[in-house]
């Protein structure tokens, strides 16, 4: 028998998805306002053709963005929309917390070192993400893992921590160069 | 045959051989975990790859590339999830084979499929890239604009039903390329002052953000699944590949679709596999099975998907027109290493070509001969938490941001730019055409203010054949999109 269609994988979208148009608003808004900016934040050479104007290119791109925007939002503005807009928009500022940890995470690698910091960051989202026991053990053992292979092993460029200068003489090598 | 010797020696050596093992494995791996694919890998491959030899970083990248879809079809076939998008058609015809009992057979069929498209796919980019080798002198900076530009929009037209917001995001890839001093008057473009900007936003700090970080976004913010795996009988595999000889027809046949698709730049994967599949339910004597466990959709789908990676090849390796994302952040790596690909590439250093011929193939045989004993271990990747897979990519992508000059900003903006995939994910948007709006965008503004030079009327700009048949496709192109909505606006249908 073949499967219904919530088993089937999803290969094209159909309806208006929801927050599709706070998307497209944004785009335009933003393309728009760099449009504004062409002015300034370009140069127009006198007595060079259109397709050697450094303005060229940043003009057709950014039109192209609002025309096709402009038209997207005409076509889609026809098709019934899914309510949920604002719902979506606040997952996606919810997705700025990972950002956060993930920013945190490389801030603390020049201080604690690439070896404390990754295990610090990798039990730290497991736990976040409702991980316990056992999984969080394993989320350390993979950042231990990784730190050897990238760091220990490719000696991968990665500053290392400032809290090694700390350590004695010839321990303080073998951190730097290796953790 | 002195280049071919030369290159099976450039192969033999440890680094290449460990690059061409990892690469291959290391894709079947990332295939079969759902959520990860061969985009994520190669994106947090590729700043590794720039401190490795031109050849070794190449041969990790294919074999990602290259495996990647093998191991794809793994959850397609036994969990109903493919492990890559281009995986979705296997599992119309996998995954009822697995509820009859049969996923042994229908794992062994996508195997042989899949091995099957890569080695007419690796055949074909023997013949015809030095084919188009030779015809590429004939490409002045007018031929190469406008195959960029017929690049753009096949790239764009191809993403049926999302043809307006794939423009949108390819006309903001080529935006983002002209960022920073551009390269002929030296003169700042949208930099706001920024010396961070000046040297305009670069293509792997946009790629990491775009398919790994965004990824990681979108699996650290969903629900883990509980898999439940179903049984795969240990012996029998060898045996059922040769089945692939009752539907050798439908192999060729999707195996050729699947070059002629991934040569053309923006066409690619989904293509090739939905016009397989097309042909072999239309030519099949039981069509009314497809869908529900047919061999023929698993064979159709499989050998059409894994013939395009070579084939993608053949544009990339005679003009430097990258295909799709994947191929353009190949072309990343041959830049790095000052390798210009194109004519003098195959004049020059042929040893080279016949090594990434050899690898190509060397890494298919060594994929099925590790699907043959390993597929049942494998199976159990596909139980990894998606949200502790995220917690991999996260923690994989700084490797690949930080190793790229350690800057605190390239992480700032790769991070922007993870966020803007992530919204684009969630709402089912392409991020491919933004790639290759950044990669082909540079090369149209180069050559198009190359070719105006020499240019007095605008009929001089296709006055030579190539150039003319070039602007007849791009022609075709819009045409055939503008037709489709013409049509779906007469049958009342909404299409853009």
């Amino acid at each position: 028998m073949r499967e219904g269609p919530e088993d089937q994988p999803h290969v094209f979208p159909h309806g208006r998805r929801p927050g599709e148009m706070l998307f497209v608003t944004i785009t335009m808004t933003v393309a728009v306002a760099l449009l504004a900016a062409l002015p300034w934040q370009t140069t127009w050479l006198p007595g060079k053709g259109l397709a050697a104007q450094p303005r060229f290119w940043p003009a057709v791109s950014l039109g192209g963005v609002v025309l096709f925007g402009l038209l997207n939002a005409l076509t889609r503005l026809r098709v019934p929309r899914t309510p949920g807009r604002w719902r979506e928009a606040a997952v996606w500022l919810r997705s700025l917390e990972f950002i956060g940890w993930y920013m945190l995470y490389v801030l603390a690698i020049p201080v604690i070192g690439y070896l404390a910091a990754t295990l610090a960051f990798c039990t730290g989202i497991a736990l976040r993400t409702g991980y316990r026991g056992r999984a969080v053990w394993i989320a350390a053992a993979f950042g231990l893992v990784v730190v050897l292979v990238f760091k220990t092993g490719m000696n991968v460029k990665i500053p290392s921590g400032a809290i090694y200068d700390h350590a004695p003489e010839g321990l303080r090598y073998l951190l730097m160069r290796y953790f | 045959m002195d280049s071919f010797l030369s290159g099976l020696e450039l192969l033999a050596r440890w680094d290449v051989i460990a690059a061409l093992l990892v690469g291959s494995i290391g894709g079947v791996l990332v295939g079969a975990m759902p959520g990860v694919g061969a985009a994520v890998a190669i994106a947090i491959a590729l700043p590794v790859t720039f401190s490795l030899e031109p050849i070794v970083g190449l041969t990790l990248l294919l074999g990602i590339y290259g495996s990647s879809m093998f191991g794809g079809a793994i959850p397609a076939i036994l969990v109903n999830t493919p492990g890559t998008p281009v995986n979705a058609l296997t599992t119309y015809d996998g995954y009822p084979m697995t509820k009859r009992g049969e996923s042994r057979r229908a794992l062994s069929l996508a195997y042989s499929a899949s091995f099957y498209g890569a080695v007419v796919s690796i055949l074909a980019l023997m013949l015809l890239a030095p084919v188009l080798a030779k015809v590429a002198p004939l490409f002045g900076a007018r031929e190469i604009f406008l195959a960029a530009l017929l690049g753009i929009v096949l790239v764009v037209v191809t993403h049926r039903g999302q043809v307006l917001p794939a423009a949108i995001l390819a006309c903001l890839g080529i935006f983002l390329a002209t960022i920073g001093i551009e390269p002929s008057a030296y003169t700042q473009r949208y930099t706001f002052g920024l010396s961070w900007l000046q040297s305009g936003v670069d293509l792997i700090v946009v790629v990491l953000g775009l398919f790994a970080i965004s990824q990681a976004l979108v699996l650290l913010m969903s629900q883990d699944k509980p898999v439940d795996l179903p049984r795969v009988e240990k012996t029998g595999f060898f045996r059922q590949m040769r089945e692939l000889w009752v539907y050798r027809r439908i192999a060729t046949v999707a195996s050729s679709l699947g070059v002629i698709c991934g040569m053309i730049p923006g066409v690619g994967e989904f293509m090739s596999q939905f016009m397989s599949y097309s042909y072999a339910q239309r030519t099949s004597k039981t069509p009314e099975r497809f869908g529900k466990g047919n061999p023929e959709g698993i064979v159709a789908s499989e050998a059409a998907n894994n013939s395009v990676p070579a084939a993608a090849m053949i544009p990339l390796l005679a003009l430097g027109i990258p295909g799709e994302e994947l191929t353009a952040m190949m072309l990343a790596v041959f830049y790095v290493h000052n390798v210009v690909p194109g004519p003098r590439l195959f004049a020059e250093q042929m040893d080279f070509i016949y090594a990434l011929y050899i690898s190509l193939f060397l890494l298919n045989v060594i994929v099925v001969v590790f699907l043959f004993f390993a597929t049942r271990t494998l199976m159990k990747v596909m139980l990894i938490p998606s949200r502790f897979l995220g917690m991999m990519i996260l923690t994989f992508s700084l490797i690949g941001i930080y190793t790229l000059r350690n800057s605190l900003t390239d992480i700032a903006i790769a991070s922007a730019f993870g966020l803007f995939g992530f919204v684009l994910k969630r709402l089912e948007l392409p991020t491919s055409p933004i790639i290759l709006g950044i990669v082909l965008g540079k090369l149209m503004e180069d050559r198009l203010r190359t070719a105006m030079a020499r240019v007095r009327e605008p009929w001089d700009f296709i006055d030579r054949p190539i150039a003319f048949v070039l602007f007849l496709m791009i022609l075709a192109a819009l045409g055939a999109q503008v037709w489709t909505v013409v049509k779906a606006r007469r049958e009342g249908g909404s299409h853009d």
